[in-house]
């Protein structure tokens, strides 16, 4: 049994918005709700599955469906691992369409951390969770675990700072085309190396931004798809894994990636010379290089020189990745990469990226999801994609 | 998370003590490091939970060890959060324990001697105890030649 080819993403939406005062959380889960669908030609009235995260507010897909007025849901899931979700629900409503469980997906996400609001759930959880006295009792924060993650592979690898700055500056050079995105100033390795230490070896540069905002795609089966005049890519293969300490044994080299990256490959049925674009979570640069190396676009131990020499930058590069800006310029709403990693892997199978990264004739792409903490425990999920069935 | 400030100015927060960790912390009232271990499989078992993640039993005992290691990774903070707000700059680390007979647990601390600016991948380090307002003691480490 596999998804390939069993459902279609037919819409998309990000919301345009960065800072955000004047909406409340539910409301942006309407206004991208209602976005993605009209940009897949349908309405609420045709989602029978609901899809949310943590983010959501209230009592999980529950409050939000009657925020929303879904009546007709005969399919819904709440999974919750953080910034990953919903690259990993992409795949959840592919399984339940293909299994004949529901035929219209809608998966929404949403947040204000800039302008206050209810906080992301989870955060609240976690002084419950039985890790808590054995980590932040420490001052740990996800800034200081991804730092540890990124010490570690500096110390085995001989990874530089220059080379995570390298994969910001690709970034910044996206990001100047995208109107919206927070930050449009293209940068200079030099300039990542000059801005502030926030947690060695970690600069405030090799950062995301925090926006509010939000996000929805649209998942059908493909007897809808074939209704709707939208170009709708294929779902092609999904894979995803959680990683943790271990019972103390963490390797802060790799990611959940080098589990979940074969999973959606061997699924989907390409390689990865077959990958035209992908959307790469980067949450901080040394996320983006660990998983390069862990979903195989090169050894480990070599996304260091791998992103050198604008090997990152669209159109041409060999890996043209986060063509909207990403997380380290565009858009990271409520602290959430997945959703507009999903979403700009769509634009560029419809040829719908802004003109300048558009990569030409882009076939396959791939959007990646890491969710929580690459020092301590995260969940890997990979979704490829296809323009054509 | 008050706590009392401890010398290098790290805050010593309360831990949140549950049944199944109370043998970890009250040990640290004595200035001990016990790790949990398995009875069935005979696994040290980190962080310490009445759990064997190896094989699934509930059954553990509490094995005191000598409280060395070597810092596998580490990171300085220029801001803390919270009870560290005002602690920055500090050293944050996984310390891989020595335990006996083979590869120990890598687990969260603070090295707190010395510049945080010197401290290296590989240094080896001993266990001090930073006590908090509750009466138990935080474990953190400090170089060792």
């Amino acid at each position: 049994v596999t998804i390939r080819g069993a459902a279609h993403i037919a819409g998309v939406f990000e919301h345009p918005g960065r800072t955000i005062p004047d909406r409340t959380t539910a409301q942006l889960h309407g206004e991208v709700a209602v976005g993605a669908l009209a940009d897949a030609g349908l309405t609420l009235g045709d989602v029978d599955a609901y899809f949310s995260s943590g983010d959501a507010p209230g009592f999980g897909p529950l409050s939000m469906a009657e925020y929303l007025g879904l009546t007709g849901l005969s399919y819904f899931d709440s999974t919750e691992v953080g910034g990953s979700s919903y690259v990993a629900q992409v795949g959840h409503a592919a399984a339940a369409i293909a299994a004949g469980k529901c035929s219209v997906a809608l998966i929404t996400l949403a947040g204000k951390p800039r302008t206050g609001g209810a906080p992301p759930g989870g955060a609240g959880r976690m002084g419950s969770a039985p890790e808590f006295s054995f980590e932040a009792l420490y001052g740990t924060s996800v800034l200081t675990n991804y730092a540890m993650a990124a010490a570690r592979h500096m110390y085995e690898f001989g990874t530089t700072s220059a080379q995570l700055a390298e994969i910001k500056v690709a970034a910044s050079t996206h990001a100047q085309h995208n109107p919206n995105a927070f930050l449009r100033d293209v940068v200079t390795v030099d300039e990542v190396l000059d801005s502030p230490m926030v947690c060695d070896p970690l600069h405030r540069l090799d950062s995301c931004v925090i926006t509010d905002g939000g996000g929805a795609v649209v998942v059908v089966s493909p007897e809808v798809a074939r209704t709707l005049d939208r170009t709708a890519p294929v779902v092609l293969g999904h894979g995803e894994a959680p990683k943790h300490t271990d019972n103390g044994r963490i390797d802060l080299t790799h990611t959940g990636a080098v589990w979940s990256g074969p999973r959606a490959f061997e699924e989907a049925g390409v390689t990865h010379a077959d990958i035209d674009y992908a959307s790469i979570y980067d949450s901080f640069t040394i996320t983006v290089l660990q998983t390069i190396e862990d979903l195989g676009f090169c050894a480990k131990g070599e996304g260091g020189r791998f992103v050198t020499d604008g090997a990152l930058q669209a159109p041409h590069g060999r890996l043209p990745f986060n063509t909207d800006g990403g997380g380290l310029c565009n858009n990271h709403p409520t602290n959430r990469g997945g959703m507009t990693k999903v979403i700009e892997a769509v634009r560029q199978l419809r040829g719908e990226a802004h003109p300048n990264v558009q990569v030409p004739d882009c076939d396959i792409a791939l959007a990646h999801g890491t969710g929580g903490s690459i020092g301590t425990r995260h969940a890997s999920a990979t979704l490829i994609l296809g323009r054509e069935a | 998370m008050a706590g009392q400030h401890v010398p290098g100015d790290l805050p010593a927060p309360d831990p949140v003590i549950a049944d199944d960790t109370a043998p970890f912390w009250e040990a640290t009232s004595e200035h001990r490091l016990v790790l949990p271990r398995c009875t069935s499989c005979s696994s040290f078992i980190w962080y310490p939970r009445g759990f064997c993640p190896r094989c699934g039993s509930t059954s553990v005992d509490w094995e005191e060890i000598a409280g060395t290691g070597t810092v596998y990774s580490s990171a300085i903070p220029r801001r803390g959060q919270g009870a560290y707000r005002e602690a920055a700059p500090y050293v944050l680390a996984y310390v891989e324990l020595d335990v006996p007979g083979g590869e120990g647990p890598r687990i969260i601390t603070n090295v707190v001697d010395g510049d945080p600016e010197t401290l290296s991948i590989g240094d080896r380090v001993t266990v001090v105890f930073h006590d908090t307002d509750s009466g138990h003691a935080l474990p953190r480490f400090r170089r060792v030649d």
